[in-house]
């Protein structure tokens, strides 16, 4: 299965990441080189093989739903990109 | 009397305790040859200033009680250091500063070290070679031009040239290991759930493990007995008795069952790599271990299955760097142009090739072949350590397939680049304790290292057969100071 300079397009654009027609035609190289090298797994019949979905093969802990951190506000703001006290500023998204 | 740089982390310890030197003095002499060694570009964060009062403070009203008593390190920057700029070796985070401390940090500062700096890296640990950071690639001490391995390198680096006497790092896929063996230094990665991830920046959750990187295996135990804790923060910490790893640290290997797995024998590997393997062998042998026949079958298929599941894995934790609460952010037109232009311009190639290849696993009418698959071979490559682990305590292989490469070696082809991790895949796939020791010099007196692979939780095992191991081997690097300004 190859991938074409269409499906990178459409990837990239899953992925929320812009690129230009040459970094997509780099890319469709790259991945078809990686996915080609992939395949081999094909080799494999895994039908009867349950998949491994966690290494440490125990559930999750449960803890009391209660409030450890508090009166954090400033921290949590204090990384973002525009500068502002008391909310996250992002571009105008409701006409 | 020596140079106080060429102490170990456990000898510079009783000097400490002793008496013999403060630790402002010793955090001075890191900081001075740390100066000097800006051509290795290691460092992509100095707190030196901070590290001078630090030290002061400690001589001031000394605990000679706790483990790393007034001792300097500087640590890989994919840790998050409180009011620390914390990178992760990308754009993306270069103006992040955290607000809150990693718990492997943590646990250093508690047992009274120091904070030197950060350390450069792979982009989000994404790389072999650290050739994909943002800062610019490290410079490997043993060679001029030589990359230290990744996506550890900046730590490597730095302990391989004695700019801080032990250090911390990260291992997804060899990440320690790889350059461990790189640089003639020890690394280990812990057993999957032993250390906490809290505070490290993620790559792939189910992989991440953070583990010391030590001139030798005292000092590797050491630093492993301070990092590796029970931590509620982290859902996948596991709660286990662990062992004093530096007191019970012994010689003591007798009857321990060895395997060979016989598919590490690659195509191509150089007969230098070989014959050091054979030589681990005998060393063991004379330890009073007996070596075993084993087999793993699905080693080759290890790689391509790390490369769904590591990158599938990364595109969903990278999703949160989209330029709204913290990081980087380009300006756009509307909301989604915003993000990606953002993620554009604030990720390297690799980390976008990686969230693109995670992204198209993971897509509709995909998953099935590719993530679905992965995780079916993934259970395969377990289940061929959980039936050779029935015969033997703890398996001896290469840890890479080549010694260290030129910079610029293999950054166009990326598919050679991820061959490098060959050897150390496996154990991350299947969550096990793995250490590399340096254990001999290839042709150009590049450093070879050996691992040992032990069972869940059985880092004192793998510890104590290093332990054998590094005697017998007796390793030593010869090299100036070329880098030194």
């Amino acid at each position: 299965m190859s991938i074409d300079l269409k499906t990178v397009k459409h990837i990239s654009k899953l992925s929320r990441i812009s690129i230009d027609d040459q970094k997509a035609k780099k890319l469709e190289k790259d991945l078809n080189a990686i996915f080609k090298w992939i395949e081999q797994l094909n080799q494999l019949n895994t039908d009867k093989v349950e998949p491994l979905t966690s290494i440490a093969e125990t559930s999750l802990r449960f803890r009391k739903d209660q409030v450890e951190s508090k009166n954090i506000r400033e921290d949590v703001l204090k990384n973002s990109p525009r500068d502002n006290k008391d909310y996250f500023v992002v571009p105008k998204v409701v006409e | 009397m020596t140079n106080l740089i060429d102490l170990t982390l456990s000898d510079l310890l009783k000097k400490i305790k002793s008496k013999e030197i403060s630790s402002k003095e010793i955090t001075t002499v890191y900081i001075e040859r740390s100066k000097k060694s800006k051509k290795l570009n290691t460092y992509v964060e100095e707190t030196f200033e901070e590290a001078i009062k630090n030290s002061e403070k400690f001589d001031n009203n000394p605990n000679f009680d706790k483990k790393l008593s007034g001792i300097p390190l500087a640590v890989k920057d994919l840790f998050c250091t409180k009011n620390v700029k914390t990178t992760a070796g990308s754009k993306i985070l270069e103006n992040f500063v955290p607000t809150y401390e990693a718990t492997v940090t943590q646990n250093l500062w508690n047992e009274g070290a120091i904070l030197l700096g950060k350390l450069n890296c792979d982009e989000f640990a994404m790389g072999s070679s650290n050739e994909t950071s943002y800062f610019g690639n490290v410079i490997s001490p043993i060679d001029d031009n030589l990359v230290p391995g990744g996506s550890s390198g900046g730590s490597a680096s730095a302990l391989a040239a004695k700019l801080t006497p032990a250090t911390i790092g990260t291992d997804t896929g060899g990440s320690i290991r790889q350059p461990a063996s790189f640089t003639g230094t020890v690394g280990l990665k812990p057993t999957y759930g032993s250390c906490s991830r809290y505070g490290i920046v993620a790559f792939a959750s189910s992989l991440d493990q953070a583990g010391p990187m030590t001139r030798d295996v005292k000092d590797c135990a050491l630093m492993l007995e301070v990092i590796s804790s029970f931590d509620p923060k982290d859902s996948t910490s596991i709660n286990f008795k662990r062992p004093n790893y530096f007191s019970d640290l012994n010689r003591n290997i007798k009857g321990k069952k060895i395997g060979i797995p016989k598919e590490y024998r690659v195509d191509g590997m150089p007969t230098e790599i070989e014959n050091l393997w054979e030589k681990g062998k005998s060393y063991l042998k004379d330890c009073g271990a007996e070596i075993i026949d084993i087999s793993l079958p699905h080693t080759n298929y290890a790689l391509p299955t790390y490369y769904i599941v590591a990158p599938a894995e990364a595109s969903s934790n990278l999703a949160r760097y989209d330029g709204v609460k913290y990081g980087y952010r380009a300006d756009g037109e509307n909301l989604i142009d915003m993000y990606e232009k953002t993620r554009s311009l604030g990720f390297g190639d690799e980390v976008k090739r990686r969230i693109m290849i995670g992204t198209y696993v993971l897509s509709s009418g995909y998953y099935d072949a590719y993530y679905l698959k992965a995780q079916k071979v993934r259970k395969l490559i377990k289940n061929d350590f959980d039936s050779a682990f029935n015969k033997v305590d703890a398996i001896l292989t290469p840890s890479t397939p080549s010694s260290a490469f030129k910079i610029g070696d293999k950054t166009n082809d990326p598919v050679s680049m991820y061959l490098n991790d060959i050897f150390t895949v496996p154990v991350n796939l299947a969550g096990l304790p793995g250490i590399s020791i340096p254990a001999g010099l290839d042709k150009n007196n590049y450093p070879l290292g050996l691992q040992v692979i032990g069972k869940p939780f059985d880092e004192q095992v793998i510890l104590d057969i290093a332990f054998s191991m590094e005697e017998k081997i007796n390793f030593k690097l010869k090299k100036n100071d070329w880098w030194i300004k």
